[in-house]
């Protein structure tokens, strides 16, 4: 080895990438790196996401409506929708709210526009819920063709979040779709499936007695049983999920939830 | 010019991350039931292969030996949040498909595997078609598992009706186990076993013979 390559080693050695203050420097310096990028990334294409989103909410809403033909027009279709807001508790239209502008979900984490759910009411799992809830009016001609609902619980792992469409009778259900959830992808992804989905249609939400009594069974619904009208097939894999869908349902359609509105509703229409 | 090309074709067939090293499966069995969210999958990988294997190589000398996977794992990681972020921006919905699956391109073994095999030891540009040409083979064989799933599993490519369906009075029925991960298995087994057989140096000797052995061979 000549001495030029010597040199040349020695001048490499001198700087020893193992020391503690390179390693410090490195883990620094690579953290700030990385965090700056993560979180500007992040900031400058939130306000792209949440438009995203808010589209993807208005599919979900005209699908579980049955608006949403191929390449039909989404501005159209939501001309057909009205957004009105209800005080759950009463089940009384409130004027004073603009619904298009109303969020169910912020409303819910302050302490002046939610109140606690009791813990036995609770099925759903959601600890607070909005003193006020939008409901969605789907008028078909000038006449009332369907009812939606936002829902949302407690799946296995994360809040399940959907909309619950109902015919005109306010009891029998037309629809329900999700559009948000973190549950296990390949099981409890299942309640995106349609046909897991289409089987809600024309089931009712409630039993002779006034009661919610939807139920997502273990494995299939038996024929020619007496609860087959309020009764879906579980999802295999997503035992869990499926009961989280089934508690969240009722929890909405019950006295707690939209239940005195649909009540009222009921009534006036003379049913 | 020729180490360039070798480092960036070679990857598509005579080492590709797939076929040859088998790495990458998760992925190329979940996202392959349709050709459009396979290509977006394909396209962050490849992005995030190429762009790690510049980052990396561009500090490699500066790294130290005992926090280099987490260095490699900070980079990665980071670059796979910022291409999710972008996808949830620009391509919502099919970025809703893809779920959890391009998150875990954090644990993709071809990502990792490059930036320790690659990155650590060779320069910024060859690292950056290192990086490319493995995601660009990762993605010939994603793109091919997830073309022959969705034509013959719902008779469609990217979505417009190729093969008309019997369920649509058409002539052709849909091979619903297409749709399900095993198929994804017999696609890509089927392709090392094509693309071995045109390859014969692809081919390795068996681990194990059964013959009667005496026992010097052991060692």
């Amino acid at each position: 080895m000549s001495d030029a390559d010597n040199n040349a080693n020695e001048e490499r050695e001198a700087f020893d990438r193992d020391s503690t203050s390179n390693t410090l420097t490195i883990a620094i310096g690579l953290s700030l790196v990385c965090s700056i990028l993560v979180a500007g990334a992040a900031i400058m294409l939130k306000p792209i996401q949440e438009m995203n989103e808010v589209r993807f909410r208005q599919r979900i809403i005209l699908d579980v409506a049955g608006l949403l033909e191929p390449g039909a027009d989404i501005e159209q279709g939501l001309e057909r929708i009205e957004a009105r807001v209800v005080e759950l508790e009463t089940g009384e239209y409130v004027e004073s709210i603009d619904a298009n502008n109303f969020d169910p979900i912020a409303a819910a984490n302050e302490p002046d526009t939610s109140v606690r759910i009791p813990e036995e009411l609770d099925i759903g799992k959601i600890k607070r819920r909005a003193i006020y809830a939008p409901v969605y009016l789907v008028s078909d001609g000038g006449e009332l063709s369907q009812i939606i609902l936002p829902v949302r619980g407690t799946g296995l792992w994360s809040t399940l979040y959907g909309y619950l469409a109902l015919e005109p009778d306010g009891e029998t259900v037309s629809g329900l779709q999700f559009y948000d959830h973190a549950e296990t992808p390949g099981l409890g992804d299942q309640i995106e499936d349609p046909e897991w989905q289409a089987q809600w249609v024309g089931k009712k939400i409630y039993g002779d007695d006034g009661q919610p009594r939807m139920e997502v069974v273990r494995g299939t619904v038996a024929d020619g049983n007496p609860y087959v009208q309020h009764q879906v097939d579980g999802l295999s894999g997503a035992t869990l999920t499926g009961r989280g869908v089934m508690n969240l349902v009722r929890y909405w359609t019950g006295p707690h939830g939209y239940g005195p509105y649909l009540e009222q509703y009921r009534q006036a229409k003379g049913t | 010019m020729s180490d360039t090309r070798k480092v960036l074709i070679d990857p598509l067939v005579d080492n590709n991350p797939v076929t040859l090293q088998v790495l990458g499966i998760c992925s190329a069995l979940a996202v392959t039931t349709s050709l459009l969210p396979s290509l977006l999958m394909c396209l962050a990988l490849t992005s995030v292969a190429a762009l790690s294997g510049a980052a990396i190589s561009s500090i490699r000398n500066r790294i130290p030996n005992n926090i280099r996977i987490i260095v490699h794992m900070t980079i990665i990681a980071s670059l796979v949040i910022v291409t999710d972020q972008l996808l949830r921006a620009y391509a919502y919905e099919t970025s809703k498909q893809l779920s959890v699956f391009v998150g875990l391109i954090i644990t993709n073994c071809i990502v990792l595997g490059r930036a320790e095999a690659f990155a650590m030891k060779n320069s910024v540009g060859m690292s950056f078609l290192d990086g490319l040409g493995n995601g660009l083979g990762y993605s010939a064989i994603l793109i091919a598992v997830a073309a022959t799933r969705e034509l013959f599993g719902a008779g469609t490519l990217l979505g417009f009706q190729i093969l008309p369906l019997t369920s649509d009075g058409g002539w052709y029925e849909a091979n619903g186990m297409m749709l399900l991960p095993p198929s994804a298995f017999f696609i890509i087994g089927g392709l090392i076993w094509a693309i071995r057989t045109w390859k014969k140096a692809q081919v390795e000797k068996p681990d194990y013979q059964i013959h009667e052995v005496h026992r010097t061979e052991i060692y």
